[in-house]
């Protein structure tokens, strides 16, 4: 069983647009969204849920105003600025400031704070038309995105093994940070999607280097090449000279948002020349993963494994 | 009323916040920009400012001394990221799950046995940019690769903010906690969105959290014209001013791909922008 992730660094380059038409195109996978923080794929996969899950992040301070003293101590030494004392209730956890390390649980001289279990966010297993989807919702302003991502690859991999799926395609959060780290260690192939503006140029070579640190072979798509083909150019030259394959161009087309209000990916509604080169796309990319075998990629060494597994999150 | 601070904030990513973000603040005198998206930030792309000083960030990490340290494993067990392992000889600390918050060293009993240092996780970048309105003071907050905690990085980003000046915040996409705390504590929340199903949707998560945070915010339609009316809609059932309409043109969207801030490809867009500020203030004295 294969894994493939897509990525961009910079948010809004087509990312979903590219899944969704993947979700319609590949046969026998399993789809996962990994941008748990603004999942957008189940809009246009309309999935049934089957399965819905809590997700316990972290642990969460509660305080008892039977035992509190109003001492201060958890306010001063609290590194996060997350509690404030509010002249009517007495001390306040600002749930979106506090960070859940404890310390304020561990200074209370009245052990009136107690660190309990908290539901931050939910994972679904639903049913498509493109066949199984792993989805989540992180909850508003939660930390812990990192570990959700980690539990939706971990379930759909349960289930890709379960329905001998070969293949599970992961649509990626934005950015570079903990989400990012998580979706793409220890996948077969990450696809940047990017566009030629010199934000999305700025921002593959940072994915880029995320990509290098964390051992994961990278290729490369370029979205609306044609809005600055001496841009998309420049895109190809620099992969050219860091050893990245660019496997597609994508030309710009409004019909792409159209489809989108319709809720149809790009490969099931009529979009020209854009259908046609999401396809073209999708056989480099199969091709890509038929030629991938786990072991001739460079292994993530174990102390990132686990540092990624065992992953707090921000 | 005095120098306001303005969050640009979206949940969903590339609607155009660093575009609205790098346009406001070259339409208005006395304007600072602070690029709070340190996973990717692009607005230097756009301002091309002149960098002045570079400062690291860093997080505060144990250090265990072995000569102190008896092994008794309660660092490990308080912490609650993981972030230390007791082996057969010693402790491991695996810094880059650590959140810098201090409990294990007050749990350790061994006095000294743990220490802190500081660990580099990013940087602030100080710089100033010239425009026709007076040079504009930029910050930028860039979280090094392979680092996971964007939050610190973006509060000492918020700390080189100048009073007496326009403050202009430019937020990373989501709803987490990297966007809570650009958004944390601001005098006015623009959500830039575009009218389809996915802006739709990561627009109501974001609104969700502005109103948890208490920041006023009204919205910016951007490509107004590439979608459909939902939300329009959504805003008139929720009473959600939208301050300001762009249509997509194609010579913008080649403008920006060059680099090129739209006030400069079309000039009258800096007295839309003024207006965009007119309008906030308003919105804050009703």
């Amino acid at each position: 069983m294969k894994e493939l992730c897509i990525v961009s660094g910079k948010g809004g380059t087509g990312k979903t647009t590219v899944s969704a038409a993947f979700a319609s195109l590949a046969k026998n996978k399993v789809m996962a969204d990994c941008d748990v923080d603004a999942a957008d794929l189940h809009l246009l996969l309309n999935p049934e849920v089957q399965q819905r899950e809590s997700f316990i992040g972290a642990r969460t301070p509660c305080i008892d105003y039977e035992l509190c003293g109003e001492c201060g101590d958890c306010q001063s030494w609290c590194r996060f600025d997350a509690i404030e004392l509010d002249f009517d209730q007495g001390y306040l956890i600002d749930p979106l400031a506090c960070e859940h390390c404890g310390l304020c649980a561990l200074v209370c001289p009245e052990e009136a704070i107690n660190m309990e279990d908290a539901v931050s966010g939910e994972w679904m297993v639903s049913d498509t038309r493109f066949g199984s989807l792993i989805h989540a919702r992180l909850g508003i302003g939660e930390d812990n995105s990192g570990k959700l991502v980690t539990i939706v690859r971990r379930e759909a991999r349960r289930l890709a093994e379960a329905q001998g799926a070969d293949l599970i395609i992961a649509d990626g959060p934005p950015g570079i940070g903990c989400p990012v780290t998580s979706a793409i260690t220890g996948v077969d192939l990450v696809l940047a999607v990017t566009e030629p503006t010199p934000s999305g140029i700025h921002d593959l070579e940072r994915v880029a280097s995320l990509c290098r640190h964390f051992s994961a072979p990278l290729v490369v798509c370029i979205n609306k090449h044609d809005l600055n083909p001496q841009n998309s150019a420049h895109i190809r030259n620099w992969c050219k000279k860091n050893g990245v394959e660019v496997v597609g161009h994508i030309p710009f087309d409004p019909m792409v948002t159209r489809a989108l209000v319709a809720r149809h990916s790009v490969a099931d509604f009529d979009c020209g020349t854009v259908s046609e080169a999401v396809a073209r796309l999708w056989d480099a990319i199969s091709r890509h993963l038929a030629e991938s075998s786990r072991s001739g990629y460079a292994v993530p060494v174990n102390s990132d494994q686990l540092h990624v597994e065992g992953a707090q999150g921000h | 009323m005095s120098a306001l601070s303005i969050a640009i904030a979206s949940g969903k990513g590339g609607t155009g916040k660093t575009t609205v973000a790098a346009n406001l603040v070259l339409s208005l005198p006395d304007a600072q920009y602070i690029d709070c998206d340190v996973e990717a930030p692009n607005g230097h792309l756009f301002l091309r400012p002149e960098i002045r000083e570079r400062t690291s960030v860093g997080i505060p990490v144990p250090r265990i001394d072995p000569d102190l340290c008896t092994l008794c494993g309660d660092c490990a067990e308080f912490c609650e990221f993981n972030a230390l392992t007791v082996s057969r000889n010693r402790v491991m600390v695996f810094a880059d799950l650590c959140h810098g918050c201090g409990v294990c060293s007050r749990v350790c009993p061994e006095p000294g046995a743990i220490a802190e240092i500081d660990r580099r996780i990013g940087e602030v970048a100080l710089g100033e940019v010239a425009s026709g309105n007076g040079p504009i003071a930029f910050v930028q907050g860039s979280l090094d690769i392979g680092e996971h905690s964007p939050v610190p990085v973006i509060a000492a980003a918020k700390r080189c903010a100048q009073e007496e000046r326009t403050l202009v915040l430019d937020a990373p996409p989501g709803t987490a906690c990297p966007m809570v705390e650009t958004v944390r504590g601001a005098d006015y929340c623009l959500l830039v969105t575009e009218p389809t199903p996915f802006g739709l949707n990561d627009l109501q998560l974001a609104v969700e959290v502005t109103r948890t945070l208490g920041v006023p915010f009204g919205l910016v339609i951007n490509r107004c014209d590439l979608g459909d009316d939902a939300v329009r809609e959504y805003c008139r059932a929720e009473g959600i001013p939208v301050l300001m309409e762009i249509p997509f043109e194609r010579s913008l969207a080649e403008a920006y791909s060059r680099g090129i801030p739209w006030v400069e490809a079309d000039p009258s867009f800096r007295e839309r922008f003024q207006a965009l500020h007119e309008r906030i203030r308003e919105e804050l004295k009703q």
